[in-house]
């Protein structure tokens, strides 16, 4: 290629244009940006035929092209977001310049992380999420995007939070709310959502207490309904220890809830003190009287 | 430190070993901004810059030897498979490009709640050089603002989500 030449590379989305130094003294006039998956052209000065590449770690392109015509790239030819080369390759003559993809504005996607899927009622910003924005190639989206969050129990109040990104990011907390059940946790930017599934169980025992009477040599002791602070049912299976102390021993039976009590025989030692509880919790004693 | 040719300037609030880095490589390393609640503890923060920078060493030899595989340690999901389609798209275009990363300038923005995700910033310097088989077709060196999302995985942080960021990305060619 001995004649000068200059190439012009048209974006479906051209903020402004660069000026690069072409091989020869020619020039490559091209656009700092082209959004993702738009249709673009490159038109080339000169005379002869040509190979243009276009590279970077999002994608790698190659085309033929004619120095003096247009090369057209259709709708979806370059998608990935990032940073370009632009080779264009004439016999033993080489120009260059560069440009970037940027994401497509329209929201496709979302990344949601919402922890956790199970956690006792009551708990301030016990809930978190994390949202990630991505456009339908796959681009984090860096343009500041509101976002919508909404945790939603089966009954009661919604509990909204609107979050712009930053850098395509944007993440919230919430109270898991009193009431136990199944809570829909729900992200969403324009009409796009990602829902996840966040059940709440209920917390630990509260007034937990028990009462006794003899049965013969035992004493059968029961509990009361066991309910968390909240008045949720603590579910069947809990383990409540009953510990009985007399004359220096010590005796303990470990009892899983069924229907909502737990309920044990001990031997009915005059003088023994017998006391409940539920992991951490403790409920009241008991000093047995004959 | 016994690196070759040691030419790392850390400014840190992290006391960081990254002596997995090439030679020559400037890594400076903000003091983390961070959005979030999520207390982000300086192993975890070493770790994951550590990671991050060891990606570019696979991204580097992934693209230079068209290579795929050499992406698995240290990419993931979205990230990977873009740089692994590019590999595929160079080694049936004939080309191959090395990357290498001239300094890093990074700042932790985001620990997501939950703990899952790391976001990061880098505004990065380095040379991009593209081949058509042994022939240099162009040497650049590119300033760009790369975001990165890095997840947690068995061993490591891997790196998720690497694109370049909003910010001008100037090239000067050399």
């Amino acid at each position: 290629m001995r004649s000068r030449w200059a190439c012009l590379l048209l974006g479906g989305l051209t903020l402004a244009t660069v000026q690069m130094a072409c091989a020869e003294g020619g020039s490559m006039d091209l656009p700092t940006t082209v959004e993702a998956g738009n249709a673009f052209s490159i038109r080339c000065t000169g005379s002869g035929k040509a190979v243009l590449y276009i590279v970077g770690p999002g994608q790698a392109l190659r085309r033929d092209v004619e120095l003096g015509g247009t090369t057209s790239f259709p709708a979806g030819s370059l998608y990935n977001a990032g940073h370009y080369l632009v080779v264009l390759v004439a016999g033993p003559s080489t120009g260059s310049g560069s440009f970037n993809v940027v994401p497509a504005s329209q929201p496709a996607d979302l990344s949601f992380l919402a922890r956790p899927s199970r956690l006792p009622v009551g708990l301030h910003d016990g809930i978190s999420g994390a949202v990630y924005v991505f456009d339908a190639y796959r681009n984090l989206i860096t343009e500041p995007a509101s976002v919508s969050f909404e945790l939603s129990p089966p009954s009661g109040a919604v509990q909204q939070r609107t979050v712009v990104t930053h850098d395509g990011a944007a993440w919230t907390e919430m109270d898991s709310t009193a009431k136990e059940g199944v809570d829909t946790f729900k992200a969403q930017v324009d009409r796009v959502s990602s829902t996840r599934v966040v059940e709440q169980v209920p917390g630990d025992p509260c007034g937990l207490r028990m009462a006794a009477r003899q049965s013969g040599p035992y004493l059968e002791v029961q509990t009361d309904p066991v309910r968390d602070c909240s008045g949720n049912a603590v579910p069947d299976g809990t383990i409540v220890t009953f510990t009985e102390n007399y004359d220096g021993a010590q005796s303990t039976v470990d009892v899983p809830l069924k229907h909502g009590i737990a309920q044990v025989e001990m031997p009915a030692y005059n003088g023994a003190r017998i006391s409940v509880a539920s992991g951490v919790v403790l409920g009241n004693e008991i000093q047995w009287r004959k | 430190m016994t690196m070759i040719k040691p030419l790392l300037i850390v400014f840190s609030i992290f006391a960081m070993p990254f002596a997995l880095l090439a030679d020559q490589t400037a890594v400076r390393v903000e003091p983390s901004d961070l959005q979030g609640p999520r207390q982000l503890q300086q192993q975890t923060a070493t770790a994951a810059i550590h990671d991050y920078l060891q990606a570019w060493q696979g991204l580097s030899a992934a693209l230079e030897q068209n290579r795929a595989d050499l992406l698995d340690p240290d990419f993931v999901g979205t990230a990977r498979d873009k740089l692994a389609n590019t590999v595929h798209e160079q080694a049936a275009l004939g080309i191959h490009t090395r990357y290498r990363d001239r300094s890093h300038d990074l700042r932790i923005v985001l620990y997501s709640p939950e703990g899952l995700s790391i976001q990061l910033i880098d505004n990065v310097e380095y040379d991009e050089q593209v081949f058509d088989q042994d022939k240099v077709l162009t040497t650049q060196r590119v300033h760009a603002r790369y975001i990165v999302v890095l997840t947690p995985s068995e061993m490591r942080w891997r790196v998720r989500i690497f694109q370049v960021g909003p910010q001008e990305s100037a090239h000067l060619k050399k």
